[in-house]
This record gives structure tokens, C-alpha cells and sequence, in this order.
């Protein structure tokens, strides 16, 4: 009987251990990266250069955090870079063009995000085409919505000084607003994926769809919220990006996509579905910002950024898959 | 190759003093093997017994730490899948190795076909052999066919065609039947016995004991990773064998318990209709009853519980709860009216492997009982996930455990966990014990007669006719997608209902008389339960239900 406990009481001492690995290995990369940087450069270690890094994370971050759900549910998000460009744009239509309230223009705007991703989950859970599919096409079809409602020029908020307060204002001293939206949605999204049921049912989901289903589980209503509060995540960062540059640019956000799946799949979380975490996804989103902010500093070309940022891509899914090799071994 | 293993005093394939083990365990102490010469040599043990880590060691997969194999007295060290292909050695797993798009002839010749100039495939020569090879095995496939097309039995048959390709001298197959009705198991032991010849053999691993009766000349008996005995089968008892396994003694002529037909109906299902199979079904299940299904493969009994549960959609008919229609369209609709549907396939269908047991557990319950405002209290859940294992007696070190790494039969008492705490009335029960050893299968019969005295009321599909027979009250037999007869279970037996199992229904309406009344003949208390027949309703159900 004491045996039985022992060994339990030792598994789960072996389960959190791993759990506190998992996160180190990421987590143990950045310390890394950010010594390596700061031994190199002596521009890199200052206060300053560190808010900056922050407050270039914001964008992807909010993008990654977003992703995050769906990816754990063995899906895919493509269109949450031209996703966030289009509701950039509608922002400046509600709240420039149409001269709505600031308040409501924002709300409206987030809304839009959810809007979006409700029509990729509607496409993915109900129409039950593959995801990579129907996001790529939510992916064209933004980028030409968003040239097409701005008629290809940009939106500027310059008669609105508080709009792009949102994201360089400082509540707290020294520190962009964007940062405090980034942690504070970071914060909303680890506890929608560890304490709510949603986050159990992403998990299931992601897991086994169909024991899921099932299991008495409404997985096409989940579904389709999960995209949903994936769309708003990008609804809030398309307000944040056109906060920071003080205009909607409409040509731009091809790509942004991508680096925001590297952050996921850096943090840890399978594109298999099933395993993840919002603290990966942080991690993940400040290693690209880190190496992208050294680099320049360093005066590394543009073009080797990406190199690198390949590179390390594939550095990390590799040490993620070994540990889970010998982990697995047993 | 005819001149392969003419040595007759050593044996075919020796395993001698063979250790093996794991961090933390020892899967393999000092064990022992003889196969000889044209025998079929049964090897049983419970899950976790080491017939799996033996396997593997002879395939190459695994290395043994101590001891050696010999084959025909020269021993041998086998390096990896491959080379023991090239000694000689075929294992079929009990996990196919098929790939579901290809034919069956790319699936058998996969990995060496013959090549047009070093880089094309003649796909009409390779058809040829594939037909040459499966005409003298006597299968009945298609090589042009896609294998994912196939039925399981059939994909059997490729794997088995597969294996025999290499003109193995030792066939070892890992529970073959697992997924076999009895008519299908009796096809696979003609191949088993047209292969067998002097200078061949099989080891032949199962958990069906009446198979090892009807195939074996021997049989081995490993316990936690040692080995017992090998007994002769003519002059062995399957009661022997078991107790070997297991350790102690079972009882094995059990029959269902608390066997009631005045109990209330709760559930009434007329004329359920499906697209591709089922016809007509209608029944009746009691409160407080086990409801055997019974048919050979493809009879539709697994579809008759997707049904129930919305997990495929009705194209008619009509099913009322107490006295109630009801619409269920998935199956969240039917959790919630307490229709719980464990799956025949626990790994596809019934767990998330990656996640742990509590969560497992709490899965169907989440949003019943573990939730407030859409947070989830996790303290409950790891609090009434503990009750159900140790009331389940699920082993398992922790409820944190990651239910991938448990037994087959815990995996199934976790599934069961899951949905006992969801505290359904109506438990649809998919071949309960499929690859589950015989242990924790009367763990799981003790179980299902439990519920049944709550008052909860089973429906179990089985291919098992021992199992059918032993655990429910009634038995439904189908056939072809229709149910073909009801039977008591004082009327149940093999033969009545391997009878009305090989009917052949669906033959217009010639047959409405006809075969119930051949039927009859042989069977005077079975009934086609045709209820929808005006007037007949009352004849084939003379006893009524309160």
C-alpha cells in the first residue's frame, strides 16, 4: 500500500519536475540569447534597449497569444497577419473616417477581430474544411479587404493624439503602454487556457477530436469560439500596430502570420495539437524580439536576421522533440 | 529454399535464459522458448506478461541483455526488423503496419518492388505475383483494392499475405483475432494450418483460450516476465492454462446475474434507419439491464450505438426515453439526456492518451459538475477522479498519470470512470474487453453487473460469445444491418445465436414468414422482433414488459 504511494507521490514529483524543464528549456534559451547579446554589445544591456524590445513584442505577441489556442487544437491561424491589417484599417474607418467615439471605435474593432476568426472557425468547425485551407483563404481575402476600404492609402490618426497614446503613452513611468496590453492579455489568455473550461475543451479537442466528441462535448461549438477569441486577440493587435505607427497601413501584414507561429512553436506548443502553454508562447514571441533587436544592434543585415531566426526555429522544435524521445524511452 | 531446416532433433526457434529489462522494470527474467518443428506453439500471458517485449526482442527491435536464440541449433543474433525477415522470422503485430492508400498489392511488395530500369515500377507484374501469392494462400482479395477500403478481417488477410511473402520458416502473430468474428478466425487457422509444414511453425499469441483449443499443439504460459510452463494441449484444460496465467483459480461457467423481465422499459427504438447499413432496428432496453448484441463483424452493432448516441445520423425511426420521443442530434445531446457510448476502439474513440487520467475522468462531467461562471475547479476534479480510481481499482500511480502509459484494461476503467461520474442511466458498452487480459476482464463483467443492479441499463456489444452469453439478459442478434432475432437469456446459446447471426436478412418480403418460422423451427423461443408489423406486434411479445 505504502509502496503504491511512494511511487505516486514520486511520479508526480517527476511530473511537475518535467513540467518545470519543459518551460526551462525554453526559458533557459532566452537567458542565453539575452547574455550572449549583452556580453556582445554593451548597447544591447541598457533599460532602454530592453522597453524597446518589450514594446516590439507587443504586435507579435498579441498575434501568438491568439494562435496559441488554435494551434493547441491541431489547427492553424494564417490569417492573423492580414487578419490584424484589416482591422488596422477598420479601426481608422470607424473611428477617423466615420468619426466614431475612440471608446466605442476600439470595441468595435476588436469585435471585427472576433468577427473574422468566427467566419475561419465557421469555415473549420461547421464547413469542416482543413484548417491550413480555409485560413489561407481568410489570408487573401483580408489583405484584399484591407487595400479595398482604405482604396490602397493609408489612414492617419494624426488628429487623434490619444489613439496612439493606446500604445506609446507611459501609465507607468518609462514604460510603453503596449507592454501593459501585451502583459495583461497575456494574463487574460494563460488563465482562458489553464483555469476555464474553455481552455480544457482546447485541450481535448486538440488531443483526440473525435473521444472528445464523443465524450458528450459540443467540439463544433468549441470550435468555433476558440477561433473566435483567437480573431479578437488579432482585432487588439491590429488597434496596437496602428497605434504604434499612427496610421492604418494597409499593404502591410503578410508574414507577420509566420513569425507569430514561430513564437508558438519556439514556446513549446505542438503543431500537433494537444500540448502548449501561454508562457511558452511569451517565452517564444521575446526570443524573436531579442534576436532581432541584437542583431540590428549589432548591424547584422536584415537578410541574416531571418536566417537566424530559421535557425533557431529549428534548434528549438529539435531539443523539444529529443527531450520527448528520451522522455518517452521509459 | 526447400532444403531450409532439415535438422530435426534441434528445434525450429530456441529462446534460452533471455533477460531484458527497463529502467525500473524487469520485462524479461530468464525466459525460455522452444518452438518445434511443424507446431503451432500458443504462447498466453496476462498484459504485461512480457509477450510483447519477447516479440520485439525476436524482431530485432530490442536487444537482449542475457541469454540467446538459436534456430535449428545455430544461434543466431538478430539485428533488426529486417534481418530477422531475412532469418527466416515474419511477426504479424497486433497494430497492422498497412498504409491505408495503397493497394494491396503496393502494401505487400512495399519497400521491394521490382523495378523498370532501376527506377520505374511495373505495376501489372507486381499485380501478378500479388494474385499468384494470394491464390495460393486461398485469400479471397483483391490486389488492385485499397487496403483502407477493406474490412478489418481483410486487412488481416493482407498483413498475414504480407508476412507469408517472405517465405518465413517462423510465423509469429500477436493476437490475430483480436478483431476477428468466429467465422473470420476459422478462415485465418486454415491459412495457419496450410502453412505449417515440416520445416515451419507459428507461435501463435491470444488471449481467446477456446482458439488455442482449436489451433495449438502446445501451449507456453508466461507470468510477469517469466516463464511458467509449456503444457501439451490435448491433455491440458483451458481452466489450467487460465489459473497458470493469472496465478489462481476462475470461475468460468458464470451466467448472468439478477435476471428480471418485469422491469419498466426506458428506452424504445422503432425502425432506426441509418444511410449505409442499418435497417428497421427496433427494441426495447429495461431499466436495470445488460443487453447483449451479438453478430459477426459488419453486422451493424457498433453503428446501432453511434446511432443512439447521434454519432452518425438516422434517415427514419424513432427513439423515446420513459415514453418520451427524443431527438438526439450529437452526442453532447445524448450526455445530456445520460446516453454514455464507450467506444470498441479506446484509443480513436475513447481517450486523450496525451492527457492525464484526472483529466480523462473529468472530461464528460466538466461542464455538469466541475464548473462555475465557465472556471474549472480543479480541486474537485482531482478529488473525485481519486474516488473513482480507487473504487474502479484503476491502476495507475497517480491520477496525474498520462493514461498512454496504462494497461489496456485500466485505459477501459478509465474510460468507464469517465462516464460513470457523468452518472448516465443508458451505458452503450463497445466490446468492453477487447485486448483486456482475463483478469481485469472479470473486473470488468463484476462491474457491469453492479451497474445493472443500480438500475443502470447496459447495452453491450460483444464478439465474444462466451462473454455475450455469460453477462447478458437478453440478447439481440443481428445481421446485415437488421436485427434477426431476441433472445432470453435462458434461450441464448452458441448455437442459437451463431444461428440467427448467419441469417440472411433483407431478402424483400418473402422473408417476413419464412425465416422466422425456420427459425422457430430450430430455436422454439427465438423471435424476429418486428414490431412495426401490424398485428404481429402481439405475437412476438408474448411476455410483455409491465
Amino acid at each position: 500500500m505504502s509502496d503504491t504511494k511512494n511511487t505516486a507521490a514520486v511520479a508526480t514529483a517527476r511530473g511537475s519536475m518535467r513540467a518545470r524543464i519543459e518551460q526551462l528549456l525554453a526559458f533557459g534559451g532566452l537567458i542565453v540569447i539575452v547574455a550572449f547579446f549583452s556580453i556582445a554589445n554593451e548597447n544591447f544591456r541598457t533599460f532602454s534597449n530592453f522597453t524597446a524590445i518589450l514594446f516590439s513584442t507587443v504586435v507579435i505577441g498579441l498575434l501568438a497569444l491568439g494562435t496559441t489556442f488554435v494551434i493547441i487544437t491541431g489547427g492553424i491561424d494564417l490569417s492573423i497577419g492580414t487578419g490584424m491589417t484589416l482591422c488596422a484599417v477598420m479601426s481608422g474607418v470607424l473611428i477617423i473616417n466615420w468619426d466614431l467615439p475612440l471608446g466605442l471605435g476600439l470595441v468595435l474593432t476588436v469585435l471585427f477581430g472576433g468577427l473574422i476568426g468566427f467566419v475561419n472557425g465557421f469555415n473549420v468547425a461547421v464547413l469542416k474544411l482543413p484548417p491550413f485551407i480555409a485560413t489561407l483563404a481568410m489570408m487573401l481575402v483580408a489583405q484584399g479587404l484591407a487595400l479595398v476600404l482604405s482604396n490602397s492609402v493609408p489612414i492617419y490618426f494624426n488628429a487623434l493624439p490619444e489613439f496612439s497614446r493606446i500604445s506609446t503613452g507611459e501609465l507607468i513611468p518609462k514604460v510603453p503602454n503596449a507592454v501593459l496590453v501585451l502583459a495583461a492579455a497575456a494574463v487574460v489568455a494563460a488563465v482562458l487556457l489553464n483555469r476555464t473550461l474553455f481552455g480544457r475543451y482546447t485541450f481535448a479537442i486538440g488531443s483526440n477530436e473525435e473521444a472528445t466528441e464523443l465524450s458528450g462535448v459540443n467540439v463544433r461549438r468549441w470550435k468555433l469560439l476558440i477561433y473566435t477569441v483567437a480573431g479578437l486577440f488579432t482585432g487588439l493587435a491590429g488597434i496596437m500596430i496602428s497605434a504604434r505607427l499612427g496610421s492604418a497601413q494597409p499593404a502591410t501584414g503578410m508574414g507577420y502570420e509566420l513569425q507569430a507561429i514561430a513564437a508558438v512553436v519556439i514556446g513549446g506548443t505542438s503543431l500537433v495539437g494537444g500540448k502548449g502553454s501561454i508562457i511558452g508562447t511569451v517565452i517564444g514571441a521575446l526570443i524573436i524580439s531579442v534576436i532581432n533587436n541584437g542583431l540590428r544592434i549589432m548591424s547584422i543585415p536584415q537578410e541574416w536576421q531571418n536566417v537566424i531566426l530559421g535557425a533557431v526555429i529549428l534548434a528549438a522544435v529539435y531539443a523539444d522533440m529529443a527531450r520527448k524521445r528520451s522522455g518517452s524511452s521509459t | 529454399m526447400g532444403n531450409r531446416g532439415t535438422t530435426v532433433d534441434a528445434a525450429l526457434l530456441e529462446v534460452r535464459g533471455v533477460s531484458k529489462s527497463f529502467p525500473g522494470v524487469k520485462a524479461l527474467q530468464d525466459m525460455h522458448l522452444e518452438l518445434r518443428h511443424g507446431e503451432v506453439l500458443a504462447l498466453v500471458g496476462e498484459n504485461g506478461a512480457g509477450k510483447s517485449t519477447l516479440m520485439k526482442l525476436l524482431s530485432g527491435i530490442y536487444t537482449p541483455e542475457e541469454g540467446e536464440f538459436s534456430m535449428n541449433g545455430s544461434p543466431v543474433v538478430v539485428q533488426n526488423p529486417r534481418h530477422a525477415q531475412a532469418l527466416g522470422i515474419s511477426i504479424i503485430h497486433q497494430e497492422f503496419n498497412l498504409m491505408p492508400d495503397l493497394t494491396v498489392t503496393q502494401n505487400i511488395f512495399i519497400g521491394r518492388e521490382p523495378r523498370v530500369g532501376g527506377v520505374f515500377l511495373n505495376d501489372r507484374a507486381l499485380h501478378r505475383r500479388a494474385q499468384e501469392l494470394l491464390d495460393r494462400l486461398e485469400l479471397p482479395l483483391d490486389p488492385t483494392a485499397r487496403v483502407g477500403s477493406l474490412t478489418v478481417a481483410r486487412q488481416q488477410m493482407v498483413e498475414i499475405a504480407k508476412a507469408l511473402s517472405y517465405d518465413p520458416q517462423v510465423l509469429i502473430m500477436d493476437e490475430p483475432t483480436a478483431a476477428l468474428n468466429d467465422a473470420e478466425v476459422a478462415v485465418l487457422h486454415g491459412l495457419i494450418r496450410r502453412f505449417v509444414n515440416p520445416s515451419t511453425g507459428v507461435i501463435y499469441i491470444s488471449h481467446r483460450m477456446d482458439e488455442l483449443k482449436a489451433i495449438s499443439h502446445r501451449i507456453e504460459v508466461i507470468r510477469d516476465g517469466r516463464y511458467i510452463d509449456t503444457l501439451d494441449t490435448a491433455t491440458t484444460s483451458m481452466p489450467e492454462v487460465i489459473s497458470l496465467m493469472v496465478g489462481r483459480d476462475l470461475v468460468s461457467d458464470a451466467r448472468p446475474e439478477n435476471v428480471r423481465t418485469d422491469r419498466p422499459v426506458l428506452l424504445s427504438v422503432v425502425g432506426l434507419h441509418t444511410k449505409n447499413l442499418l435497417k428497421d432496428i427496433t427494441f426495447e432496453l429495461r431499466e436495470g439491464e445488460i443487453l447483449g448484441f451479438a453478430g459477426l463483424m459488419g453486422a451493424g452493432r457498433t453503428e446501432v450505438g453511434r446511432a443512439l448516441v447521434g454519432a452518425d445520423p438516422l434517415t427514419a425511426g424513432s427513439i423515446s426515453l420513459r415514453g418520451e420521443p427524443i431527438s438526439v442530434r450529437n452526442p453532447a445531446a445524448a450526455a445530456a439526456l445520460r446516453i454514455g457510448y464507450l467506444s470498441e476502439d479506446r484509443k480513436h474513440f475513447g481517450l486523450l492518451l496525451n492527457q492525464t487520467v484526472s483529466s480523462n475522468i473529468a472530461l464528460s462531467s466538466l461542464s455538469t459538475l466541475f464548473a462555475r461562471f465557465g472556471f474549472v475547479k480543479d480541486r474537485l476534479i482531482k478529488a473525485r477522479s481519486r474516488e473513482m480510481v480507487d473504487r474502479l481499482r484503476v491502476k495507475t500511480p497517480s491520477i496525474n498519470q498520462t493514461t498512454k502509459n496504462l494497461s489496456g484494461g485500466n485505459q477501459q476503467k478509465v474510460v468507464i470512470a469517465k462516464w460513470l461520474l457523468k452518472d448516465c442511466d443508458i451505458l452503450i458498452f463497445d466490446e468492453p474487453t477487447r485486448g483486456i487480459d482475463v483478469g481485469a476482464k472479470e473486473e470488468i463483467y463484476r462491474l457491469l453487473n453492479e451497474l445493472a443492479a443500480q438500475g443502470k441499463s447496459i447495452v453491450m456489444i460483444s464478439s465474444e460469445l462466451p462473454e455475450v452469453l455469460r453477462m447478458s439478459h437478453r440478447v439481440v442478434v443481428m445481421s446485415e444491418g437488421r436485427i434477426t432475432g431476441l433472445l432470453e437469456s435462458g434461450e441464448a446459446t452458441q448455437e442459437s445465436v451463431m444461428h440467427l447471426a448467419t441469417l440472411r436478412p433483407g431478402d424483400g418480403s418473402g422473408r417476413q414468414s419464412a425465416p422466422s418460422e425456420s427459425a422457430g423451427e430450430q430455436h422454439p423461443h427465438s423471435r424476429t422482433p418486428n414490431h412495426r408489423a401490424p398485428g404481429d406486434a402481439s405475437d412476438t411479445d408474448p411476455k410483455g414488459h409491465a
